[in-house]
């Protein structure tokens, strides 16, 4: 099965950390815990008994069909959206409920969204100085320093002066990424990261997410680009239904899934 | 023509309904930001009060909103400003207009709020902007830019709602045509086209402006 093949070595280059196994993260500082975590939307309950420790410079990718529950996971994470029961800490801090210090521990969580949300009246640049100088109070002499450096990091530093709007969708997903980078946060969400971009543009913000997963970034990423989730993940969880159904090495999830549900959905996209 | 200028004070009273009209127009912007932010704020108790100001000021006759300025806050409670009747009234009544344009003012502002999709806030607070600061960065820049339209038609109509502050005896353009047209009857189609095309001197600009305003700073999405 060539599949099988691809997963062995996905890039064709010599496979890094060949087993980073389970056992592995739990051996890590964590980062991220939660546990016990439940959600309903209406009668729907969106969120059943989640519990997933993600350590320190792990890479976790989320899979499932849509409708899973993964998105409002990731988004759970920096409480855009309120939870019923359970607990999310993150650096061993308890997320808090509204205000400041909620605030605060926002500024500490990255997070890209499908639609790359820039703030459309305000330009690249300041964009990216906007979190630096509001909430960690830099000067803007520094914010804008470590701005160009990180639009030069993700490929845009042409675009600094000009405005979202003016930019293309994979552009202006590596200038989010950016921006959430600009806080120096300790993990990055990433909430289907590509699912709107054009086909030929997926790959540019891949490639930053890659390399930003290499630097050692604590992430959790929502994604149905399976190639990344081989290439760059540490584990992968695997949802339906509102449950972690599964969780696994990328080596091990892709070749053999234990279950059911899991089996039927890669059967589904990776078939064709 | 020349003779009723020469008679009357008309640019003096034109004057009077400009600086009314500027004032209220400044009182209006800044209580109804402020009404507009507890409609928009995350506290029930704000949204509710801010709901019950627009509601019970809108829709409460703007005479009736003067003339209790008058005879209520002056007459009644003795709230002056000065002993200067005259100032004392127009004072009032550019806090009744203010109030009044204010409920207005919001529900343009609220209308602009909505024009900002909701990833815009989400990504304000996921970079740890206060609610604040969210605000002032991000949500409400761009709704004061998609409620131009609606905020030019406000000041129209309170430039033109000025005339009712005649009812407490404010000398501007309203009350001086009044006169005019009495002592002057044979006059009054020169005397009321003169009042008019006044009045569309001072509106039409605000219409161009803000045209042109929302055209020019629209927010590109």
């Amino acid at each position: 099965m060539t599949e099988a093949a691809r997963d062995q070595n996905p890039t064709g280059r010599p496979a890094e950390g060949d087993e980073p196994p389970l056992a592995a993260a739990s051996t890590k500082e964590p980062m991220v815990v939660i546990t016990g975590v439940n959600k309903h939307f209406g009668d729907l309950h969106v969120l059943r008994d989640i519990d997933l420790t993600v350590g320190r410079g792990e890479v976790v990718v989320v899979l499932g069909p849509s409708g899973s529950g993964k998105s409002t996971l990731c988004r759970t994470i920096n409480r855009l959206e309120a939870y019923e029961s359970g607990s999310i800490t993150i650096d061993g801090k308890t997320l808090p409920d509204e205000g400041k210090a909620l605030a605060q521990l926002r500024a500490d969580v990255g997070m890209v969204f499908q639609s790359f949300n820039l703030f459309a009246h305000k330009t690249i640049l300041e964009n990216v100085t906007l979190g630096p100088m509001k909430v960690r109070k830099k000067s803007k002499a520094e914010a804008e320093a470590k701005a160009r450096e990180l639009l030069a990091r993700v490929g845009v530093t042409t675009q600094a002066d000009k405005y979202p709007a003016q930019l293309s969708g994979g552009q202006q997903q590596r200038v989010a990424i950016a921006r959430s980078l600009a806080m120096e946060p300790k993990v990055m969400l990433f909430d289907e990261p590509t699912s709107a971009l054009d086909p030929e543009m997926v790959n540019e913000v891949l490639d930053v997410m890659t390399s930003l997963a290499r630097s050692g970034m604590t992430m959790i990423v929502v994604t149905h680009e399976m190639g990344f989730a081989r290439r760059a993940a540490d584990r992968v969880v695997f949802m339906a239904d509102g449950e972690i159904v599964e969780v696994a090495t990328p080596a091990t999830f892709f070749t053999s899934p234990r279950s059911n549900r899991a089996k039927d959905f890669l059967g589904k996209i990776l078939s064709h | 023509m020349g003779e009723l200028f020469a008679s009357y004070n008309i640019l003096g009273a034109f004057g009077l309904t400009i600086l009314l009209a500027v004032f209220s127009a400044i009182g209006s912007l800044l209580i109804g930001t402020v009404v507009a932010i507890m409609r928009v704020s995350p506290i029930d108790f704000l949204n509710k009060v801010g709901a019950f100001y627009v509601n019970i000021v809108r829709n409460t006759p703007l005479t009736l909103i003067i003339v209790f300025c008058n005879i209520g806050f002056i007459v009644n409670l003795g709230m002056s400003f000065t002993n200067d009747i005259a100032r004392n009234n127009i004072i009032w009544a550019i806090i009744g207009l203010s109030f009044y344009h204010a409920a207005f003012v919001c529900e343009a502002l609220r209308s602009g709020v909505n024009t900002v999709p909701v990833g815009q806030a989400e990504a304000a607070r996921s970079i740890g902007l206060t609610f604040s600061q969210s605000l002032s960065e991000v949500l409400l820049p761009q709704a004061f830019r998609g409620a131009i339209t609606p905020l030019g038609n406000t000041l129209i109509a309170l430039t033109k709602n000025t005339t009712v502050a005649t009812a407490i005896g404010v000398a501007e353009i309203s009350g001086l045509m009044k006169e005019m047209m009495e002592f002057r009857a044979d006059l009054i189609i020169v005397i009321f086209l003169l009042v008019a095309i006044g009045f569309v001197i001072l509106t039409l600009p605000i219409g161009i402006l803000t045209t042109r305003l929302s055209t020019k700073l629209a927010v590109k999405r």
